[in-house]
């Protein structure tokens, strides 16, 4: 077996990957008739040169940090969560109850409520399909797409029926009392003047962040996440070491689907201030693209989605001044998924061989000793 | 409710099972030998599109249909690629798919025909049109059996019989050819189909081309059958509603026609009626709309009847060296 170093494994793979997809999707730009080079800077201009851009990339990011953990978590079990856009629109239903229906004194009351009362719906979303896999062998990506459709229909129905204001035409739950309103980039960092402007980044980014670290602690530094390791690793020797199969998977998805819930605080809280539909615009599923190029780790997550707050806000600049319509970010998300997650060993393979003819010809290794000598 | 109303509803039972059922069938041959499909929504949105642009631009729904199948065999061959010969996740390579289709239609429709990612309405010539069974005129006054064959078996686009027809050619190619027995067989058990000297990739492509046409003649059959042109999203989630279909019919043929008859009856109801009144209490619309995904995690949950998927699924397979 070849092995490759660390190094390259963590970082040369999925930086090809990304090249390839990159690549393709210049491609794509240029067989619709465009510039690749003059797209690309546009996009570095709208999403990085101004304050505003950063504020909209940073927003971005918050999002698909929170449905990147979601998915990556669930890797760690090896479970594939695909559910993660269902869990946070049901989220963001717990957040708009708890904003709009709890008279909060202060912001970081409200804050902490809803970080509550997200995380709990959207693990309660999840709950269902984790129950269903652990105790009955459903499999929990048919389940997780079906919660999805599911939590559309009850979001739907919820806000056209229920929260839905008297004579308001717009399915949308009225807007938050301003106690709740969360301080906004610009209000923290302008100090009266035009930084971040406009701009939809809040104080949920550094929440965003402490997700990030606190995944990182719960996967490497405690006993939960070493059994959620091990069980991802093999369940049978999990079982044989006393790990139960049941309780793992079901924590797993609790603590992936709370942090997809937890995406609504940034949406619903942060941005819109009140619950709207369609308010989740398929941040689920970039999660997927966020954890596997992330490799499943809080660091990479955390960059990946950067990366793809980048791209979201640079593809809105894109059709903004140019024809190249918005799909195409959809389009660049379906080729990272493509070569960083399906086509992996198309990657690997040819580099595994290469590095295994670099070894062989610095010299045939020492034999190892066996015990016996 | 009279008998026009029961077979307006029927009819439109009818049109709207058909591109689940063809998408069901696509999903059962490739999972059936051994290859989860997530991707049958992309499949299907992108032969709707190259369907309906080619037919739009050539006049033909012929050469519309053929390019919505070869565009969708495009992306079988891609599942294939990651699936098969890469040994790469199914479900991702499948999610990755449906974004691609999701993309691309939208963009290159953008970028055709600047109406915000749609494709210019059909004419007659570039849609299929009704075909009126024989005698369905003369039929017609007979009562009860002559509105059923005139309303309800007659007045079907081609697609719509040939939808029906796949399910016991379906039934028959599974179950009674040498192919399907090894299609069958390479779903349970590769290594004893590997043993036996036949291809395992081979069959797994195999499947994988009759998936991407049957998701071809679906996608073709949407926007140039039912609908007259490509909008963006056009497919809203049959693709999964026939994933669920498949469990639902635990990868059976004939089990599969039930199935799509099921959830289309479900998607005439939610279409015709916003809510049902049942006297005591009112059924919203939204609940019409999220049964078919309901019923299917009750079936999953194996409350009712157990349905297990072929053995192999999902897994990629390693020749022995």
């Amino acid at each position: 077996m070849n092995r490759m170093p660390a190094w390259a494994d963590a970082v040369l793979v999925p930086l090809i990957s990304i090249l390839l997809a990159a690549i393709l999707s210049a491609l794509v730009i240029l067989a619709i008739g465009e510039n690749p080079v003059a797209a690309f800077s546009l996009m570095v201009e709208g999403a990085l040169m101004r304050s505003t851009g950063w504020g909209y990339t940073l927003y971005y990011a918050t999002n698909f940090t929170f449905t990147g953990l979601a998915v990556a978590v669930a890797f760690h079990a090896r479970m594939f969560n695909i559910g993660g856009e269902g869990q946070a629109m049901i989220g963001g239903l717990g957040v708009a109850l708890v904003a709009l229906y709890i008279p909060w004194p202060h912001w970081t009351l409200a804050l902490a409520g809803a970080t509550l009362a997200g995380g709990l719906f959207g693990a309660a979303w999840a709950f269902i399909p984790a129950w269903l896999q652990a105790t009955r062998g459903s499999h929990i990506v048919i389940t997780t797409i079906m919660f999805n459709f599911i939590a559309a229909a009850l979001l739907n129905y919820v806000l056209v029926n229920l929260m839905r204001p008297v004579g308001a035409m717009e399915p949308a739950s009225a807007t938050f009392p301003p106690a709740t309103h969360l301080p906004t980039f610009q209000d923290m960092f302008a100090f009266g003047g035009t930084l971040f402007r406009g701009s939809p980044a809040n104080v949920t980014f550094f929440l965003a962040v402490l997700a990030c670290i606190a995944v990182w602690l719960l996967i490497w530094r405690t006993r939960l996440g070493y059994e959620i390791r091990a069980f991802g690793h093999s369940d049978t020797a999990a079982r044989y070491a006393g790990i139960s199969t049941v309780r793992i998977t079901v924590l797993a998805m609790l603590i992936s689907g709370a942090l997809a819930g937890l995406m609504g605080l940034n949406t619903t809280m942060g941005e819109a201030e009140r619950l709207v539909l369609n308010a989740t615009e398929g941040a689920g599923f970039i999660g997927i693209a966020v954890a596997l190029m992330g490799r499943s780790h809080p660091v990479g997550v955390f960059l990946a989605a950067l990366l793809f707050g980048f791209l979201y806000q640079g593809g809105a600049e894109l059709a903004l001044w140019t024809d190249i319509p918005r799909e195409l970010i959809t389009v660049i998300q379906a080729l990272v998924i493509l070569f960083t997650g399906a086509l992996d060993n198309m990657v690997r393979m040819p580099l595994e061989a290469m590095f295994g003819a670099l070894r062989a010809r610095r010299g045939p290794k020492p034999k190892p000793t066996s015990p016996r000598d | 409710m009279d008998l026009a109303t029961i077979l307006q509803v029927l009819d439109s039972t009818v049109r709207l099972a058909i591109p689940l059922l063809l998408a069901c069938l696509a999903g059962l041959f490739s999972e059936r030998s051994g290859i989860i499909d997530i991707g049958l929504e992309g499949k299907m949105l992108i032969a709707a599109f190259f369907s309906a642009a080619v037919a739009f631009a050539t006049g033909s729904v012929w050469l519309g249909m053929l390019a919505g199948i070869a565009a969708s065999m495009v992306l079988s061959a891609i599942h294939g690629l990651a699936s098969i010969t890469f040994r790469g996740n199914q479900l991702i390579s499948g999610v990755a798919l449906n974004f691609l289709a999701s993309g691309l239609t939208v963009m290159i429709a953008q970028v055709w025909f600047s109406e915000g990612g749609r494709t210019p309405s059909l004419m007659t010539g570039g849609r299929f049109s009704d075909i009126a069974l024989p005698f369905a005129e003369t039929l017609r006054p007979i009562p009860v059996l002559g509105p059923i064959y005139a309303e309800l078996i007659s007045g079907h686009s081609i697609l719509v019989y040939v939808g029906f027809l796949m399910v016991p050619l379906t039934w028959w190619v599974l179950q009674r050819t040498r192919f399907g027995l090894r299609l069958r067989a390479v779903g349970e058990a590769p290594e004893a189909v590997d043993t036996a000297g036949v291809s395992v990739a081979g069959l797994r492509f195999a499947a994988l081309a009759i998936a991407g046409l049957l998701c071809g003649l679906a996608g073709a059959y949407l926007a140039t059958g039912l609908q007259a042109g490509f909008v963006r999203e056009m497919t809203a989630g049959r693709g999964y509603i026939a994933l669920a279909a498949l469990i639902f019919a635990k990868w059976r043929p004939w089990y599969a026609l039930g199935a799509c008859l099921l959830f289309g009856f479900l998607q005439a109801i939610a279409l015709r009626y916003q809510n049902i009144d049942l006297g005591a209490f009112t059924v919203p619309v939204q609940v019409m709309d999220a049964l078919p995904y309901i019923l299917t995690v009750v079936i999953l949950a194996g409350f009712v009847g157990k349905a297990i998927p072929p053995r192999a699924g999902g897994q990629p397979y390693v020749k022995e060296r």
